[in-house]
């Protein structure tokens, strides 16, 4: 079809966490430039498996950019050239005809390759279950009104709580860094009512299991907010260190 | 673990040790910029010897230098352990990284930053305070008439022209009309080591360093404190910029300019 656009893609190939795993070249033809990123893998894909080749393994679920598993690092940059969006939401039409595209996976001694562009994220989870919860007896919901929560604090806690787990955060930041995560799942209770009660014992869980799974530490350079998809703020990291410095100067427990 | 060793382990807590002697040493670059402002005094170097002398006596002073001996000793050997240690959360690097699309460089390059600063730090206390402890530094005699305020200065000499040298850093009394101060002259030290090129261009260059290490790292001590608000976030970045990463490294740098230059 005219319009259409080829490219190079550069793909890291890696068979699995054994594996040292290198680039690999392929160019990929009659590219429409409406096509999302992922849906030019899929063509390249395709193609692989009629050679009887083995096809290139990455992440995908919702492609409506909420579930946050597309994690490809494209040209330098996680979820690639455009801020504010996931790789599914990455069209063609952010590229020129010929270019020559470089995709790795998420690199960080905490999420594991499991095979090409595929990680295993689950020290995220393990995070989460240390903290990222609220304890309540469950029965009939409360009235939604019956606890009444500023618009400011309300604002600030939704915002916190549109982070999708993506890890671009980590993927961009120069350290491995996984505060922008673990602050925006700190911040979206520690912003409510609701999760007053457990607050202090959260945070040190919650950053207790952050350094235990090997993510960096926080040079505050700034990447993960540039790069983060749901535009989650690093003022929800000044929160956390608050909330961690004020917890341990203060916890009644010695 | 105790919680006090717990919370400084922690990664948060390692930044906090990072953070809280960064700041303090900016406040230390504030006193120093302003104390070696008498450099510039056309007085034949006499209130900066005098400054010196106060400097290196005052008790409070002394407490809060040996203060800054330790935050600079416990700031780069921490800055540094944590470089090594996020080297080691991504034991694979990229193929291809845009750093400069999400990130400033200096914000990328404080590890680099810090050790040109450390090889300054190490060569200027060898220079000047090394020197002045345990080196030789000759006396200088200034004259000051108490009447007319006039002061002249010269090397403080026996009638052979050899230099006389004192027990103390300094030592006052009067004359008739005038006002004799005998002190360590610090101030030709300082003019002499000035003369060398090298030396002028290694403290010009270092002050670059200074200005690119606190453009991020002013405003990221507050951040890591956890003091980040919006009321503020301006005030924070303009100080960082203005101050720390303009004024102050342009004050410092000018110094040794000014006596290679100039004088
Ligand atoms: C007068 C001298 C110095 C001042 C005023 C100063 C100030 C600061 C400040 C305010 C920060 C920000 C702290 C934070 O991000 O929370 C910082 C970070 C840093 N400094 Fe310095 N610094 C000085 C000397 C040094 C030296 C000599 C070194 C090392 C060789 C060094 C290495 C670092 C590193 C590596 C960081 C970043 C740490 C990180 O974010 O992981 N600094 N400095
Ligand atoms: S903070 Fe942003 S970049 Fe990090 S996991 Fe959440 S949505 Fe993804
Ligand atoms: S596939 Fe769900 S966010 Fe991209």
């Amino acid at each position: 079809m005219s319009g259409d656009m080829n490219v190079t893609l550069k793909v890291w190939r890696q068979k699995n966490n054994n594996d040292r795993g290198r680039f690999e070249t392929y160019p990929v033809q009659g590219v429409s430039p409406d096509m999302s990123f992922l849906e030019m893998f899929d063509i390249l894909n395709e193609r692989l498996i009629t050679e009887g080749k083995e096809p290139v393994a990455f992440d995908h679920d919702c492609r409506e950019g909420i579930c946050g598993m597309c994690s490809m690092f494209i040209n330098g940059r996680p979820h690639g050239p455009l801020q504010g969006v996931t790789t599914c939401q990455l069209h063609m039409r952010s590229f020129k005809n010929n270019d020559t595209i470089v995709v790795e996976p998420w690199r960080a001694k905490a999420f594991p390759v499991v095979k090409d562009l595929a990680v295993n994220r689950s020290a995220f989870d393990r995070v989460m279950s240390s903290g990222g919860f609220i304890s309540i007896n469950t029965g009939n919901a409360q009235d939604a009104n019956s606890t009444p929560i500023g618009k400011d604090d309300a604002d600030m806690a939704f915002a916190a709580a549109t982070c999708i787990g993506c890890g671009a955060c980590v993927a961009a930041c120069k350290n491995a860094s996984a505060m922008l995560f673990v602050s925006a799942k700190v911040s979206q209770f520690a912003l409510l009512p609701q999760g007053q009660p457990e607050r202090k014992q959260r945070v040190l869980n919650m950053v207790a299991q952050m350094d235990a799974e090997g993510f960096g530490s926080c040079t505050n350079t700034g990447a993960c907010e540039a790069e983060c998809p749901k535009g989650i703020s690093i003022s929800n990291i000044a929160r956390m260190n608050r909330d961690f410095i004020g917890t341990q100067l203060s916890m009644q427990k010695v | 673990m105790n919680w006090f060793t717990k919370m400084f382990s922690s990664s948060i807590g390692q930044k906090l040790i990072v953070a809280l002697t960064g700041l303090f040493l900016c406040t230390f670059l504030v006193v120093h910029a302003m104390g070696n402002l008498a450099l510039f005094k056309s007085d034949n170097g006499m209130s900066f010897n005098l400054y010196t002398v106060f400097m290196t006596t005052n008790p409070f002073i002394k407490v809060v230098s040996y203060l800054l001996y330790a935050s600079v000793i416990f700031h780069a050997f921490k800055g540094l352990h944590l470089i090594y240690k996020n080297r080691q959360a991504r034991p694979v690097q990229y193929g291809m990284v845009n750093g400069k699309a999400n990130s400033h460089w200096t914000s990328r390059s404080m590890g680099v930053l810090g050790t040109i600063m450390l090889v300054f730090i190490v060569v200027h206390m060898s220079n000047f305070w090394f020197e002045y402890k345990f080196g030789y530094i000759p006396y200088v005699q200034y004259t000051e008439n108490i009447s007319t305020g006039e002061v002249s200065g010269m090397p403080y000499v026996d009638e052979a022209g050899n230099p006389k040298q004192i027990k103390k850093k300094m030592e006052e009394f009067v004359i008739g009309d005038n006002k004799i101060t005998i002190v360590k002259d610090l101030y030709a030290e300082v003019a002499e080591e000035f003369e060398n090129p090298l030396l002028v261009g290694l403290y010009v260059f270092a002050m670059f360093a200074v200005a690119f290490h606190l453009f991020h790292g002013f405003k990221s001590g507050f951040q890591t404190l956890g003091l980040n608000h919006p009321r503020y976030n301006q005030a924070i970045q303009f100080i960082g910029t203005w101050v720390f990463a303009i004024i102050l490294p342009a004050l410092f740098a000018a110094m040794p300019l000014y006596f290679f230059l100039v004088k």
